[in-house]
């Protein structure tokens, strides 16, 4: 821990989720009784001493989509910038409304600051440190895209890369050219040097793994057998080349021809043979931010809701991490729920709610409700809080069970856990609460 | 029940959006239940190629083949339906392809050598997409004997916010190709997905951004050129039961809760630790109640494209094939199927 704080940090809550989760409004906690089932608990992550820490440099990201990523990336974005850090939050699609929570009426491929004031009387209790600032940007994959051309070939071939028709569907619409560029930002965001802290929010891949793949492919693509056979004819003309290379090349350009057309073969030849001087810039750059990704001062968070989908694609991420030798700091976990009333039972929640309504029907049936409304029994104000406690109950049962199940495989992950807001996280205050339980124990 | 009308009664083909989280290849699959009660044969298509069609049916994982997975209930006068299901990729799908109308299944192995499979499969951009949909067109087409081999096809589709580019087959292809076989192979599959036999489906929850998505793809999908995409139903998943009646409801969100009744009927349950255990609970009321008021704003909006929206329980103990079928009837009794 390198932050002192001026009072003492919340309790931390164990890996039992079936406690309260928002303090002040919760009653007291059911101390004691919550390991009786001896959930697996896994190390908790602390979140703050890895923004605290100056060496941590870069974040990301990742998980699959809508388990409240760039949400996340915000928050802790935030949360560092009010400690102290120089924070850039590079986001890949934000919301829109998660645009205007950061004081932004649009965001473009430039970071831009984001006016964000501390409350003073909370600068202390939060572990505060004056001095920060936070910019976000949000990638434009075909600007970005673009500007490496530029940065790579003479003013006549990039006017004439970027005129061509193919390129223009590569660089809007190739399925890893999004998190392709991410990762070219991000190598950008790392040299300009201008920023201490760069946070990454991943592409909304369909699967969480793209977001490792897609650059490799390209770069594989653009380097590979297929390009340099399609370069040949442009650079040899004519159809010479065909004697030169073996049978099995020359049907594949026969097949492509007769399957694409020959006007595609032909603006793909044009616009390969025109990137042909780019490809070693191309390599390098991947290879740059993949080693980048690697470096110590890289730091990866898996995000996940405690639901069994994305914790299946958390997982394949975190072995996809240690496989790759990437440095996992932990899971954040998003959205999940507890209880201010953990110590009652869904069980003896749901026998109280029956009981009282087995009394309510009764005194409905004997005519004696003196109630307003015929439905409305005695009752029905606790049966109702009783359901919904009892439903609450289950729901928490359910994501305890999957994310213990996630730790089983994994016991030595890390893992934060962000209560549920009840109301969707639109603003600066939003944001803060959620980076609240970021919180070091 | 077999001649009883439903909302998209002449759509064959059905595709199934929405965003992430939102329980879309659930959905998809209780649709294709629903679309197969009364001795249906319907093709569920999964294409992103997730695995979440056997995830959801419990099955091991399924190979690029029509396989049958499910049966439809029967009822007393109706015989079951079937549901088959297939995951198909754009690679497989490219093999298909080049079998089919070029015989040229052998070429393969030296495609996938040169990284032509790359290439057509997650570079050039919209082939991949063109493979997939043109999959599950030919499935709509399909004849034996005269009549269709399916009677619908419900496809699993990628997320709202890559719809409209995954559905607009020829303007993605065009960038690529103005003339030659895919071009036309692409135009025939367009023709199908604006047809009024092809209706796509939003699957959203009562939270602010899968709503904002499904109002934006809505609105996306119907401006598309070419007279636009028909947007069939809204699929309002994972919806749970309000406990509370709307005054209650209201003033709950407010943080007003009759804490004093609470502890009383606490106690007249044979509680203990009523009064605190009240306090808790009103808590635990007040945040249901701040989430219901939201949600029901969600709703009106969701009510602004004038489409129809089905309701579908929250199944709080996670998906099982009871509860597809749960799901399933509740698509039926709602008319979406």
């Amino acid at each position: 821990m390198s932050q002192e704080h001026s009072e003492p940090a919340a309790p931390r809550r164990e890996a039992d989720g079936a406690q309260g989760e928002r303090a002040g409004r919760g009653g007291p906690q059911a101390g004691g009784r919550q390991h009786r089932n001896l959930p697996v608990a896994p190390p908790l992550l602390d979140v703050d001493r890895l923004i605290d820490d100056r060496r941590t440099r870069v974040i990301v990201c990742c998980g699959s989509g809508g388990v409240g990523k760039t949400t996340t990336a915000a928050a802790i974005g935030l949360r560092a910038a009010e400690r102290g850090r120089h924070v850039v939050v590079l986001t890949v699609d934000p919301a829109r409304r998660l645009a205007q929570s950061m004081g932004l009426t649009s965001l473009d491929n430039t970071p831009r600051p984001v006016p964000f004031t501390e409350a003073a009387g909370d600068d202390q209790a939060r572990g505060g440190t004056p001095g920060g600032s936070l910019h976000a940007m949000m990638l434009d994959m075909k600007r970005t895209f673009d500007e490496i051309v530029e940065a790579h070939a003479d003013p006549d071939r990039a006017a004439q890369i970027l005129a061509n028709p193919f390129y223009q569907s590569l660089s809007s619409g190739f399925s890893g050219t999004q998190e392709y560029m991410a990762m070219e930002k991000l190598g950008q965001l790392r040299r300009a040097d201008e920023w201490d802290l760069i946070v990454v929010d991943t592409p909304p891949s369909r699967s969480a793994l793209d977001f490792l793949d897609a650059p490799q492919r390209l770069g594989r693509f653009l380097d590979g057998r297929l390009i340099r056979l399609l370069v040949v004819p442009a650079k040899v003309g004519g159809r010479a080349y065909l004697k030169v290379l073996n049978a099995g090349f020359g049907m594949v350009t026969g097949v492509l021809t007769r399957v694409l057309g020959a006007g595609v073969l032909r603006d793909v030849q044009t616009f390969v043979s025109a990137l042909d001087t780019m490809f070693g810039g191309f390599r390098e750059r991947a290879d740059y931010t993949y080693r980048l990704l690697r470096a110590p001062g890289t730091a990866f968070l898996v995000i996940a809701a405690p639901e069994p989908d994305a914790l299946r694609e958390a997982s394949y991420f975190v072995e996809r991490l240690a496989q790759e030798g990437m440095p996992l700091a932990g899971l954040i976990l998003n959205r999940v729920h507890g209880s201010p009333a953990a110590r009652l039972s869904a069980a003896r929640s749901l026998a109280a709610a029956e009981t009282l309504q087995a009394a309510d029907n009764g005194s409905a049936a004997e005519g004696s409700a003196d109630y307003g409304s015929a439905e409305r029994g005695p009752h029905a104000l606790a049966i109702a809080a009783l359901r919904l406690h009892a439903e609450r109950m289950q729901l928490t049962a359910a994501e305890r069970r999957v994310s213990e199940h996630f730790t089983t495989a994994h016991p030595h992950v890390p893992v934060a856990k962000v209560p549920d807001q009840a109301d969707d996280v639109h603003d600066l205050a939003g944001l803060r609460a959620v980076g609240d339980s970021f919180r070091s124990p | 029940m077999s001649t009883r009308d439903t909302d998209w009664d002449g759509v064959r083909l059905h595709v199934v959006t929405g965003k992430g989280g939102a329980g879309k290849t659930t959905v998809a699959s209780a649709l294709a239940l629903a679309l197969a009660a009364g001795g249906k044969r319907v093709l569920l298509i999964e294409v992103e190629g997730r695995q979440g069609i056997a995830q959801v049916f419990d099955c091991p994982p399924l190979p690029y083949e029509e396989r049958k997975i499910a049966v439809a209930p029967p009822s007393e006068t109706q015989p079951g339906g079937d549901v088959y299901a297939l995951v198909a990729d754009p690679e497989s799908a490219l093999l298909e392809y080049l079998e089919m109308f070029y015989n040229l299944r052998h070429a393969g192995m030296a495609l996938t050598r040169v990284g032509v499979m790359d290439f057509v499969t997650t570079i050039a951009p919209g082939l991949r997409d063109v493979l997939l949909t043109g999959k599950a067109a030919e499935a709509v087409r399909r004849k034996s004997g005269g009549r269709p081999v399916y009677d619908a096809v419900v496809m699993d589709a990628p997320p709202t916010g890559r719809i409209g580019r995954f559905l607009n087959v020829t303007s993605e292809v065009s960038g690529l190709a103005r003339v030659g076989p895919i071009r036309n192979h692409a135009d025939t599959v367009q023709r199908v997905i604006h047809s009024p036999e092809t209706a796509v489906h939003f699957v959203t929850t009562l939270e602010e951004m899968p709503v904002q998505e499904a109002v934006d793809g809505i609105a996306e999908l119907r401006g598309m050129a070419g007279g636009g995409i028909q947007v069939g139903g809204i699929m309002i998943n994972m919806v749970r039961p309000l406990e509370l009646d709307p005054g209650q409801l209201r003033a709950a969100a407010a943080g007003s809760v009759d804490e004093h009744e609470l502890a009383l009927g606490l106690k007249a349950a044979g509680i203990d630790d009523s009064v605190r255990l009240a306090a808790d609970l009103a808590a635990e009321l007040t945040e249901h109640a701040v989430t219901a008021v939201g949600q029901e704003q969600q709703r009106r909006r969701l009510a602004e494209p004038g489409t129809p929206r089905y309701e579908l329980p929250m199944i709080s103990d996670g998906i099982d094939l009871g509860g597809l079928y749960r799901l399933a009837a509740a698509l039926r009794d709602q008319g979406a199927a």
